[in-house]
């Protein structure tokens, strides 16, 4: 067993509120990834489930138990820290050691344990190096040794794999996911790196100011958003949102243009809303009926695709285009768009308008 | 972060980064420096070479009009004098030699234990009203010791522990803990709180989070701070004088003056006391001078 669940978490320091009702439920076994940008309340997040931080109001339930006010020690949790947080005085083998021995293990059973885990991270080498001879890298996964050598109720992890390159970042993004299924424990990760967030999570929690935006599978927050930012903070590029409104059956934007009213919108003739899409829905190379036109503003290729920056009026799309496009600043340029997967959000919200018809 | 508090404690020469000497330009004016520098030195340390040449010389050389700087006699009888009474056993200031050690060696060890937890707390946890406590406990220092010894006087002379080596410790301890605490605070709040977090968390209670890993990186600054508790307890002056009076309480700076005074004062006998009294500091920081050069630049004056 190993649930986690969260209730109307407060917490502030002086003026800031770093957590203003975060609530969330982890099921048994499950990998969820707690996103959010830099200051969102993450880190103070998992502290407060660890038992770390004292709340201003909230629970925190394990198991179905309530171990709001539970010393961290008997919490039975291991935590990766943002900033790995490895004794400096000790050896990594020391370190990884160090929740066998608050556990009075023998010594061939710490030995046997660590050999585990240096077997399963590849720190052979590292084990009598101290934390101030090893690379970040190396510290990293020092770090998730020293948390996963033991068999806790849950996993939190503060961003572990941040400070990595992005090479070994992309490995251990394979590895980690691949420890959690042999381990089938419940996984409580932070990120601000929605690839991550995407590629990893079973459940994805959006953060912002420390309020809970959305709750939901990658696909759902990635598909659905709850509301503008989510659609603006989840996806790369990011979506691109256009100033329009409704009348009649046609959407007529801010800048000038026309666009067949989706079906599926319930917002009254009239109503500020943003339409939001993503570059993949968006192409300058075949051609519909509902297209906008613009100028060619840049380009940018990525290797296996290339992003069209088209102006519309005063504001930009991105258009997800083959590498071989090419094109001069400037040129006229008709964007077809897939109104079908388009998102409208409620202006003055930013909440979602799109999920009633869907 | 954890790579530079373990640097900074464990090796000595490397942190020592000292900028290069600011040059005031040309030769004149380095030979200028030279000069003040030098004169500096003679004023400074004159008296000192003074003091040990007096405890080496013979009386005859002692009170020779005029003085002699070289070519006098050295015998080593006044340190004899020291600790070997006229008549033969142990001499008073012997005595006072040893209650100096007993007093400032347990005034600081008290000072220490109480000091450094409480700087631990200060330094971790939100107590009401901090920084207001910090300064009252700061603000017992301000005073100099003479303007509360008579209140002292006669508060212990109502409990009893007027003349008595504890009433010494007492007040010394009472007059470095919050000393200790404020230095110490320092240095805790270097050490990054998530060292004991991570503790926690591996299964460790709190206080064993405290003992088994921050306690060991303050060790650096513990024995800074307990250099400058000793120095105090050590060469405290004003309270010895007024709480203690006997031969067998009496700690070695008041023994040391009483020498002086009278019909003639044996110079030799002062100078050899004081060089012994001024030895065992110089001596246990010259031990610690690592530490205290690391401490004092890490927990003291960065901060
Ligand atoms: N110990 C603290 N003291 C003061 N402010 C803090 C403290 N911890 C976090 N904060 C503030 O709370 C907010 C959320 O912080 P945090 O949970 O660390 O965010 P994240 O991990 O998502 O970057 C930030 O604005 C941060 O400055
Ligand atoms: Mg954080």
């Amino acid at each position: 067993m190993g649930t986690v669940a969260v209730h109307g978490l407060c917490k502030s320091f002086g003026k800031v509120q770093a957590l203003d009702g975060v609530t969330l439920d982890v099921p048994d076994g499950s990998f969820f990834v707690v996103l959010g940008p830099s200051g969102a309340g993450k880190t103070t997040t998992l502290r407060a489930i660890a038992g770390l931080e004292k709340l201003d109001a909230g629970s925190v339930h394990l198991d179905g138990r309530d171990a709001t006010g539970d010393a961290p020690a008997a919490r039975d949790l291991a935590m990766v820290f943002q900033n790995y947080a490895l004794y400096p005085r000790h050896t990594a083998y020391e370190n990884i050691a160090s929740p066998l021995r608050a556990r009075r293990c023998s010594s061939s059973e710490i030995a046997a344990a660590v050999e585990r885990m240096s077997n399963l991270l590849h720190i052979e080498r590292l084990l009598q190096r101290r934390p101030a001879q090893l690379s970040g890298g190396e510290m990293q996964r020092v770090a998730l040794a020293r948390a996963l050598v033991r068999h806790p109720r849950a996993f939190l992890m503060d961003e572990p794999l941040t400070n990595l390159d992005l090479k070994l970042r992309v490995e251990m993004r394979t590895e980690l996911t691949r420890i959690h299924r042999s381990l089938g424990a419940t996984f409580v990760y932070v990120t601000n790196d929605q690839v991550e967030a995407l590629s990893m999570a079973d459940q994805v929690a959006v953060l912002k100011e420390g309020k809970v935006q959305q709750v939901g599978t990658p696909t759902e927050v990635y598909e659905r958003p709850a509301n503008q930012w989510v659609a603006g903070f989840v996806g790369s590029p990011p979506i691109s949102l256009l100033a329009c409104h409704a009348e009649g059956d046609r959407l007529v934007g801010a800048q000038g243009w026309t666009l067949p009213r989706p079906r599926w919108t319930t917002a009254e003739d009239g109503r500020a809303l943003l339409l939001g899409l993503r570059a993949e829905d968006l192409s300058v190379e075949q051609h519909g009926d509902a297209s906008l036109s613009g100028e060619l503003y840049g380009l940018e290729p990525l290797g296996d695709r290339t992003v069209v920056d088209v102006r519309v009026g005063t504001e930009i799309l991105k258009v997800k285009a083959r590498p071989t496009v090419t094109g001069t600043t400037g040129q006229r340029l008709l964007v077809t768009v897939d109104l079908d997967r388009a998102h409208l959000f409620d202006a003055g919200t930013g909440l979602s308008l799109s999920q009633a018809g869907r | 972060m954890a790579v530079s508090v373990d640097e900074a404690v464990s090796a000595g020469p490397a942190r020592d980064r000292t900028p290069p000497a600011r040059s005031l330009g040309g030769r004149g004016h380095a030979a200028l420096e030279i000069a003040l520098l030098t004169v500096l030195a003679v004023v400074m340390l004159f008296p000192v070479l003074w003091m040990i040449e007096t405890s080496i010389k013979e009386n005859r050389d002692v009170y020779a009009v005029p003085a002699q700087f070289f070519g006098f006699t050295v015998t080593m009888d006044h340190f004899k004098d020291v600790f070997v009474a006229p008549g033969g056993g142990r001499s008073a200031l012997s005595v006072a030699f040893l209650n100096s050690v007993v007093v400032a060696g347990v005034s600081t060890v008290l000072a220490t234990v109480l000091g450094v937890p409480a700087a631990w707390a200060y330094s971790r946890f939100a107590v009401k009203a901090k920084k207001d406590q910090l300064f009252f406990i700061l603000s017992t220092r301000f005073m100099p010791p003479v303007v509360v010894v008579i209140p002292i006087f006669l508060m212990y002379r109502q409990v009893g522990l007027i003349d008595s080596k504890l009433g010494l410790i007492l007040i010394y301890t009472a007059f470095n803990v919050p000393f200790t605490i404020w230095m110490m605070k320092g240095f805790v709040d270097e050490v990054p709180a998530e060292y004991e977090d991570a503790a926690m968390l591996d299964g460790y209670t709190r206080v064993q989070a405290f003992r088994r890993f921050t306690l060991p990186l303050l060790v650096p600054g513990i024995a800074a701070t307990a250099v400058f508790a000793l120095i105090f307890s050590w060469n405290e002056f004003v309270f010895a004088i007024f709480l203690t009076s006997s031969d067998s309480v009496r700690t070695a700076p008041p023994a040391i003056a009483g020498l002086i005074g009278g019909t003639t004062t044996d110079w030799g006998l002062v100078a050899a006391a004081s060089v012994v009294f001024a030895l065992p500091v110089l001596v246990f920081a010259y031990l610690v001078r690592k530490h205290l050069v690391a401490g004092v630049t890490l927990g003291a004056v960065r901060r």
